[in-house]
């Protein structure tokens, strides 16, 4: 294997954009977090894709609401503590109304972090989203998580579910200032 | 602050009055009591719940449809706990999205509490200062009319907020089973080929 593709196997995050781009994900809703950098710079490139930044997380549950209502497909970035931000408009939007909604969700507050601040939400990040219905899948290695998302994307948008994919802080590196 | 001009269904017969197939979103409470006065229309999307996300919704929706006119029509109560989404609006700037905010000052469904806009909030102004240009608030008949002579155009994206009276007016219901309020709606802008996706 040379080089190039090798380079591109291991970028994940331009994994999940193909993912993106293959299903026609249109809106890519989020609150920028470190993890999803590369992903949201290979979006913004992407003239088919509308970035729509938030000022907090729980707007991209309307948003995509919204967005599927007038047909288009989209996908919500956020870190872990945005989940908690998301709550009620988990519940009573998105689940109240069958919409279905992909969440990728960096997690902080996990393997090597430095913030004791962050470690709460960390913990109850996959509790939160199970006790709203929500399928949740972690990722913790390379090699899973285009068919990982691929795979949570189809279920959201072929069976009005809500899924998130948490990407583990051991995949996407531990912050250390 | 403005004197309470403007009976509130008086206000709603006037902007939908000429609507024809201008998607209309409602935030929870009385604004979807007032839609639902005007009796059913498919293309309207009745939000139950969520409070603080009905601009949203409208949002994905005036980017995912740009030649469909979209209105949100929601309260001043709504409108206060979803207010950092007119920051986010006013980056995408879709020509094809009016806001519309009936301001009565009050929170009308928990037992007429003052709102924030009773005090010292200004929502017009922080629509302007999150980048809404085309912000007002109107108080009179005249300023109505001429509201809703342009409201159903595709123009530019713009924030109204009418200031109501008080008075409680017959609650009257839509449906409210989500998932069909979705799915009819999607069927009637999208077809029916749509359910079959």
């Amino acid at each position: 294997m040379d080089k190039a593709s090798n380079n591109i196997k291991y970028n994940w995050p331009y994994n999940i954009y193909e993912v993106f781009k293959d299903n026609k994900i249109k809106q890519i809703a989020y609150v920028p977090d470190a993890g999803h950098k590369d992903l949201i710079d290979y979006c913004e490139n992407d003239k088919n894709m509308k970035m729509i930044s938030l000022t907090s997380e729980e707007e991209g549950v309307g948003l995509l609401a919204g967005a599927w209502l007038g047909g288009e497909k989209g996908a919500l970035l956020m870190q872990s503590s945005g989940v908690g931000n998301c709550v009620n408009s988990i519940a009573s939007i998105t689940r109240a109304c069958d919409f279905p909604l992909l969440m990728l969700v960096t997690m902080r507050g996990e393997w090597n972090e430095f913030n004791p601040w962050q470690v709460p939400m960390g913990k109850a990040t996959a509790k939160v989203l199970e006790a709203l219905n929500v399928n949740v899948t972690r990722c913790e290695k390379i090699d899973d998580v285009s068919e990982t998302i691929n795979a949570m994307l189809g279920l959201a948008y072929k069976t009005n579910s809500i899924n998130a994919v948490l990407l583990s802080q051991k995949l996407i590196g531990a912050k250390d200032f | 602050m403005p004197k309470f001009r403007l009976n509130r269904r008086y206000v709603i017969s006037e902007l939908l009055k000429q609507r024809e197939d201008t998607l209309v979103v409602n935030g929870l409470g009385g604004t979807c009591w007032d839609i639902a006065s005007l009796g059913d229309n498919d293309f309207n999307f009745y939000v139950w719940g969520g409070m603080g996300n009905a601009c949203m919704i409208g949002l994905g929706l005036a980017l995912s449809q740009p030649k469909k006119k979209v209105i949100v029509i929601t309260g001043d109560g709504e409108m206060l706990m979803g207010i950092g989404s007119l920051a986010t609006i006013a980056l995408k700037q879709p020509k094809n999205l009016s806001i519309v905010v009936f301001d009565n000052e009050l929170y009308g469904e928990t037992g007429s509490q003052k709102t924030h806009t009773a005090y010292s909030t200004n929502l017009s102004k922080i629509a302007i200062g999150s980048g809404i240009i085309n912000s007002s608030i109107i108080t009179t008949k005249a300023d109505l009319l001429l509201l809703c002579s342009k409201i159903h155009q595709i123009k530019n994206l713009s924030f109204s907020v009418i200031k109501i009276n008080q008075e409680q007016e017959e609650i009257v219901l839509p449906i409210r089973e989500g998932a069909y309020i979705k799915s009819r709606f999607r069927k009637a802008l999208l077809g029916e080929k749509i359910l079959l996706e």
